[in-house]
């Protein structure tokens, strides 16, 4: 106690303000019986309070008013009241009542007032039971602020012994529940008990309206204290069958900061003596059949993390990349994707998105949580309901080849916990022939892409068809149509002469001269075809400029075949000659090989000028 | 040859049919290419690697963020403490520019890739743009079959996988494409002698400066190669084309990149670009005069100017060396002089030399990269050599140089392998050019030995007419000129053979023969030509097979996350992120983190944070200034990092787990940079009998320097010994304290560990007492004394 003497004296003034100030008695609302229990086992307080109202008035009242002092319902994350209506033995259904923040007038200013007002009217002499549920964040104070790895984490609780209500209170009691044991301290009151890890003030009877009596618990804590400064959710829709949810985590270990070494060392051997007030590892609880778990940070992926999951649920237990002592930061993004039918439902020709609201951690605190829905290209008539109070507007986000973005829609709550992890609604119309825009938009790019290079391909796209070279070549064009004639007609001709020789060789094998004349006098003839051929082509090739580094080559090759021509001719008739008048003997055979030189010779002349001209 | 007149309908076909299939190959190899790049993504994660890749990714973010004119701007107080460093021109931009260009782009369609993704996988894709480019170079040097086996080579070649993998974010990954386009335009601008081609030979010269350092290899390169033709009397107006607008364009674009400026007419990396553009002038106007005057006349001319000309040169000559040899390096820059003389760097830098991608490759390095390439590189060289042409010189030329420059710097290994690349692509593709034909020649029996031929040339002529098709006329020309004199050569002996068969056959049909003749010398056995497929076909396989391995093994492990088997299962060592994730969150945003030079990129992209040095070893006395404190007692260490505002020092320490890089194995190298500006740094103090250790033998130097304490603060107490897993000794010194020092952070292996400098305030009274007294004390006198101690005072 002594050592928080600072806050325990604005206590004290507090409670004297109230005594003072002493507001007028309200309604006739007695509250026979007050039974308060708050748990402290982790960050998160969480206060029950059970109210039995009775009116002892005449007038009827419809609303029972809740004040908390300004230095908790500034932490006031989540309040709910509920009635249990007891119609004979069995407590029968549970109905939450309407909260509102109201003012009252002439009441102290240092309160905050709420009412929850009644199903209906409770009439004079009427009895109610009421079970008020509120959650504080950041209401315990780590004492002292610093410790070092070794020090175990100490807490600090504040509240009152009695039930701060405008109401008299006949009956009450308060139980603060520890997560361990060990306590520092406590206020020592009158009917105040120690037992295990329970403290316990009360019975109290007869407690005039706004009697307020601070006291204090010091003990120690270490439960993760993790508080994300920011948390972004985007929940993205495909109608291809994926919700795909993505977390941004902004955390802190908000308990009491770290100071002095950090030894490794200590903190291995002896985990829990050294570094106790560490935290290692969250626990994400994931919805069923959640697909593709990441879990990473803007450096890569994080390893430290494992994922088991059964037919309810999917665990995601990550491990930052560093045990978090007090004060020490991280921030880190969880993604995975769920499957469409389980969160998207149709009716009345609308779509409705139902999904949780907050983190899937349960011992986080969210100082500020932003929820953005994407919804598809061509979403309209949005509309959301969330069971409480929120900051909401819309946004538009551009992503996989959109032509006029996503409707998004962003939602911003501070202070969350996870009595607000309630499923939320987000309805909105959506055609079904949207789905294959971005489909199609591909498939059409790429048909244009391929018609546009068919057309390229396929049309001229010189700039002018008289410029000089283009004329040039077009020429060229036909020289080496001319060309090609031309080599044709020379390739027929050594067909000719081939055959010629064939035949020759027939006549020495079966003495057929009669045939052996035959060929000679088809060659003659076709020849002479040729010949003419090959005159209309010099013809043109003479004329064109184009042709005229070429046309010294081609007369070359003319002269030479007009010349091999002539020899073959010539040993043709020698042999055929010969082989009538059956001379045979050395004489023509000589002259035949003189002339045969001459010929391979010719011919291998030939040839290379075809090949010099085939190449050109 | 004079096949296309048989059937010209069927053969025009089979062309277009070529080439559909063609490029159905090259987009394979395309995909082949990318996809053995994507090992490190599927086995680890898609994330930046290494060192230097981080310092390109934060550039690119920075770009992404700020745009092109702040980039140019940039002045970074994230490194260099309390120096910085301008970035826009101190940098290589192509990479970072290319990068940014591809994330605008894809942005611009709405198509929301992070920075990080587009920069993993920016390497894989250009190492499939540079096999398509080894694929046109070769084909411009020895035909498409040739190409189309040079760039699936080239594909999986290791030695550019290991600079390529995805998430190897670096210069070299797109500088590689840029080098085999380089050449590859001018090639052809060789070929075809368009002007078109050389201008765009010069952008492409422009990006490869913009890419890398290593663009001086393409500027003394192809002045070689100019120089080359010119002397074996391969002068020609393409030559002049392809050479003089790429100096003249390439020399003005490359002077508008920052980081080169004036560089690129002033250091002698550049000079034999200048010389050779003056030769071939020279040569031009030699020929021109050749041209116009009489053979006498011109004799004449030739005594003239060479008399005053020899002159003038000499002059000019004698000049420009004393200019340059009045500078201290030669004009040379470190690295380049360390390119020329070996030597060098281990003398004089021991920054250069303290990397070791900069010491020469071993042996088996060959091996492990290139693999079979090592070994088909001489037979591609043979056949570059059976007709040589002004191509297949360069390609001799370029195999020279690389082979050379890898020799000396195994991270020039990454030139070779192109290279290495092709001329394998071109023996293969001959080998199996043979074997396949002397296979089809044979097969079907002698009696159809008419027909078959007649198939051949036929094909023949659809490989000669591919070419043909989309090159000009001249080139033609040009390309047939080597081949047309091999043809020659060839008839000639056939002239002989066939006079000798006409002494024995009189009758014999000579046309027929004549193409079979041809072919004969070339002709192998079937069984000899069966196995010698089989065998290449083996060898090949088991190319690919290395690859993959090195691929999939060697080469993807991004360095930043370990990964090790053991018998639970796989074990991940992520303490390095660990760290910088902790630096990044857990302390303010201006505080400076001092460590070895080889973390500050990792230490200025991952966490954020301000760093002494970095991986660009610009500034030698302030790396030298980190290694004095590294290796100074703890004292004089705190002195010197107070000093530099340093409020963490990050060391590595692989002693627990055995990580083999640690800053302990590295320490020797800082005492050398060290002691090479602080003289009070002597190496032989770290050293018992020549011998580094740390063990109870070490010298007490060594034991009480801050690097040895930083590491092995408490380490005793792990295990009771203090048995270090790495050097496999117990430590010298167990137990002791640190005063100026405080742990703040070890991860989780022990592998990073960060101190906090203690405020002075905590510091024993009595000896703050002393440190202030000395310093009140007549500075004068104690200056030498202290300026010993601490190098900042």
């Amino acid at each position: 106690m002594r050592k928080i003497g600072g806050c325990d004296l604005s206590l004290v003034l507090l409670a004297i303000s109230f005594s003072v100030l002493f507001a007028p008695v309200l309604s006739d609302l007695v509250i026979s019986k007050v039974d308060r229990r708050v748990d402290l086992t982790s960050q998160h307080v969480r206060l029950f309070t059970t109210l039995k109202v009775e009116n002892n008035g005449t007038d009827s009242v419809s609303e029972v008013l809740l004040p908390f002092p300004d230095h908790q319902s500034k932490n006031l994350a989540f309040l709910t009241a509920t009635t249990t209506e007891e119609k004979g033995k069995s407590k029968s259904s549970s109905q939450a009542l309407p909260i509102k923040v109201v003012n009252p007038e002439g009441m102290p200013i240092s309160l905050a007032w709420y009412s929850a007002s009644l199903p209906k009217e409770l009439g004079k002499g009427g009895q109610l039971t009421l079970e008020i549920r509120a959650v504080f964040t950041h209401a315990l104070r780590p004492f002292p602020e610093k410790i070092t790895q070794a020090d175990a984490q100490l807490v600090v609780f504040q509240d009152s012994a009695y039930y701060l209500s405008p109401y008299v209170v006949k009956a009450q009691s308060f139980t603060v529940k520890l997560p361990e044991p060990r306590v520092e301290s406590y206020t020592k009151l009158e009917n105040a008990k120690l037992s295990g890890s329970e403290i316990k003030y009360g019975p109290y009877e007869n407690i005039p309206p706004f009697s307020y009596t601070p006291i204090v618990v010091h003990f120690a804590s270490n439960g993760p204290f993790a508080v994300a400064k920011d948390l972004v959710r985007e929940i993205e829709i495909s109608h291809w069958g994926n919700v795909q949810i993505t977390e941004h985590y902004n955390l802190i270990h908000a308990g009491a900061e770290s100071i002095g070494e950090f030894s490794r060392l200590d903190y291995q051997a002896r985990p829990y003596l050294r570094g106790a007030s560490a935290f290692r590892h969250l626990i994400a609880k994931l919805p069923p059949r959640a697909h593709s778990v990441y879990y990473r940070d803007e450096i890569g992926n994080i390893s430290t993390s494992n994922l088991w999951g059964d037919s309810t649920k999917t665990l995601l237990e990550i491990e930052p990349r560093y045990p978090l002592f007090g004060g020490w930061k991280t921030s880190f993004t969880i993604g995975y994707g769920l499957p469409l039918h389980d969160f998207l439902f149709q009716s009345e020709g609308q779509r409705f998105l139902n999904i949780s609201f907050g983190s899937p951690m349960n011992e986080l605190v969210i100082d500020n949580l932003i929820v953005k829905v994407i919804l598809p290209e061509g979403s309209k008539d949005i509309t959301v309901s969330v069971p409480f109070p929120i900051k909401e507007w819309q946004e538009m986000k551009f992503s996989h080849l959109d032509m006029v973005g996503r409707p998004v829609v962003v939602l911003e709550k501070t202070n969350v916990v996870p009595e607000h992890n309630q499923y939320f609604q987000v309805k909105y119309r959506f055609n079904n022939l949207s789905l294959f825009r971005e489909p199609l938009m591909l498939i059409s790019g790429f048909f244009f892409l391929f018609v546009a290079c068919i057309i390229y391909t396929h049309a001229d796209f010189t700039i002018s068809k008289s410029s000089a070279s283009y004329v040039a070549k077009l020429q060229w064009d036909e020289v080496q149509t001319a060309i090609q004639q031309f080599q044709g007609v020379m390739s027929r001709c050594l067909a000719i002469h081939d055959k010629l020789e064939a035949s020759l060789r027939d006549l020495s094998r079966t003495g057929d001269a009669q045939a052996c004349k035959a060929a000679r006098k088809a060659a003659d003839s076709s020849l002479k075809e040729l010949s003419k051929e090959l005159k209309s082509l010099l013809g043109f090739l003479q004329s064109s400029p184009q042709a005229a580094q070429i046309l010294p080559k081609v007369d070359e090759l003319v002269v030479k075949e007009k010349e091999l021509q002539e020899k073959l001719m010539l040993k043709h008739s020698i042999v055929v000659d010969a082989f009538e008048k059956r001379s045979g003997g050395r004489d023509t055979e000589s002259r035949v090989a003189s002339i045969q030189q001459k010929i391979t010779a010719l011919r291998l002349e030939v040839d290379d000028l075809l090949e010099v001209i085939d190449e050109i | 040859m004079a096949a296309p007149e048989t059937s010209p309908t069927p053969s025009s076909l089979r062309n277009a049919f070529g080439h559909v299939f063609s490029i159905f190959i090259l987009i394979l190899i395309g995909v082949l290419a990318f996809s053995i790049r994507l090992f490190s993504v599927i086995k680890y994660e898609s994330v930046i690697h290494e060192f230097d890749p981080y310092f390109n990714y934060r550039v690119t973010q920075f770009l992404t963020k700020n745009g092109i004119y702040d980039f140019w701007n940039w002045f970074d107080d994230r490194t260099w403490y309390p120096l910085g460093r301008v970035i826009g021109g101190t940098v290589y931009p192509g990479l970072t520019l290319t990068a940014g260009t591809l994330w605008w782009l894809l942005n611009s369609l709405n198509i929301p890739l992070s920075v990080e993704t587009v920069c993993v996988f920016t390497a894989p894709i250009f190492s499939a743009f540079a096999s398509w480019a080894t694929y046109l170079l070769t084909k411009e040097v020895k035909g498409a079959g040739a190409g189309l086996t040079a760039a699936a080579l080239l594909a999986m070649v290791p030695s550019y996988i290991s600079r390529s993998v995805a998430g190897s974010y670096d210069n070299e990954a797109v500088a590689i494409f840029a080098l085999i386009f380089t050449f590859y335009l001018y090639i052809k601008t060789l070929n075809t002698g368009s002007l078109f081609y050389a201008t765009l030979n010069s952008i492409a010269y422009f990006y490869m400066v913009c890419s890398w350092g290593g663009y001086t290899f393409i500027i003394n390169l192809i002045p070689m190669h100019v120089l080359l033709c010119i002397v074996t009397g391969r002068y020609s107006s393409r030559l002049y084309i392809a050479y003089a607008p790429l100096v003249v364009l390439g020399t003005l674009l490359a002077a508008l990149v920052p980081v080169v400026g004036f560089n690129a007419v002033m250091t002698s990396e550049h000079f034999a670009s200048f010389l050779v553009f003056i030769i071939i002038h020279v040569v031009a106007l030699v020929y021109y005069i050749k041209g116009i005057l009489s053979p006498r006349m011109f004799k004449v001319a030739v005594m003239l100017v060479l008399s005053v000309g020899l002159v003038i040169c000499c002059t000019v000559v004698a000049v420009l060396i004393a200019l340059v040899a009045s500078s201290p390096t030669k004009g040379w820059s470190g690295r380049s002089l360390s390119l020329l003389d070996p030597t060098y760097a281990s003398k004089y830098i021991p920054i250069i030399a303290s990397v070791s991608e900069h010491q020469p490759p071993t042996w088996p390095s060959y091996f492990m990269d290139l693999n079979i390439l090592a070994f088909l590189v001489p037979a591609g060289i043979v056949a570059c050599f059976l007709p040589l042409s002004d191509a297949s010189s360069f390609v001799i030329l370029y195999i020279v140089t690389s082979v050379y420059f890898s020799g000396v710097m195994v991270r020039l290994m990454l030139v070779l392998a192109p290279a290495a690349c092709i001329m394998s692509g071109i023996a293969l593709s001959g080998a199996f050019d043979v074997l396949t034909r002397s296979l089809k020649f044979q097969l079907p029996g002698t009696s159809e030995i008419f027909a078959s031929d007649a198939v051949d040339t036929g094909s023949e002529s659809v490989i000669l007419n591919k070419d043909g098709a989309e090159e000009d006329k001249s080139e033609d020309s040009v390309k047939e000129r080597p081949s047309k004199k091999n043809k020659k050569k060839e008839k000639e002996k056939e002239k002989e053979k066939e006079k000798e068969k006409e002494k024995e056959k009189e009758n014999a049909g000579t046309s027929s023969s004549r193409s079979h003749a041809e072919r004969r010398p070339l002709v192998l056995p079937v069984e000899a030509s069966v196995i010698a497929i089989f065998l290449l076909v083996l060898l090949v396989a088991f190319y690919v097979v290395h690859c993959v391995w090195a691929a999939a093994e060697a080469y993807s492990a991004p360095s930043i996350v370990l990964t090790s088997q053991s018998p639970d299962g796989l074990h991940v060592f992520d303490d390095f992120r660990e760290a910088y994730a902790w630096l990044s969150h857990n302390t303010d945003v201006d505080d400076k983190v001092a460590s070895w030079w080889d973390y500050g990129y990792q230490t200025t992209a991952m966490a954020n944070r301000t760093v002494i040095v970095d991986n660009n070893t610009w500034n030698n006395t302030h790396i030298a200034t980190v290694g004095t404190a590294m290796s100074s007692p703890e004292k004089a260490a705190w002195e010197i990092f107070n000093s530099l505002d340093v409020k963490y020092v990050l060391v590595v320490f692989g002693g627990l787990v055995g990580y083999p890089s640690d800053d302990i194995n590295k320490f020797l190298w800082m005492v050398r940079i060290g002691g090479g500006v602080f003289p009070h740094i002597k190496e032989p103090d770290y050293l018992r009998d020549g011998q580094y250790r740390i063990d109870s033998q070490a010298t007490p130097t060594m034991l009480n320097c801050l690097m040895y304490k930083l590491s092995y603060y408490r380490f005793v107490e792990t295990d009771g010994k203090g048995f270090d897993r790495v050097r496999r000794t117990e430590i010298g010194k167990k137990y002791f304290k640190l005063t100026h020092f405080e742990e703040v952070f070890t991860t989780h292996h022990w592998m990073v560990r960060i101190y906090k400098l203690k405020s002075p305030r905590n510091r024993i009274r009595g000896k703050t007492k002393k440190s202030k007294s000395k310093s009140s004390s007549t500075i004068s006198s104690k200056s030498s004394r202290t300026r010993k101690k601490n190098p900042w005072n």
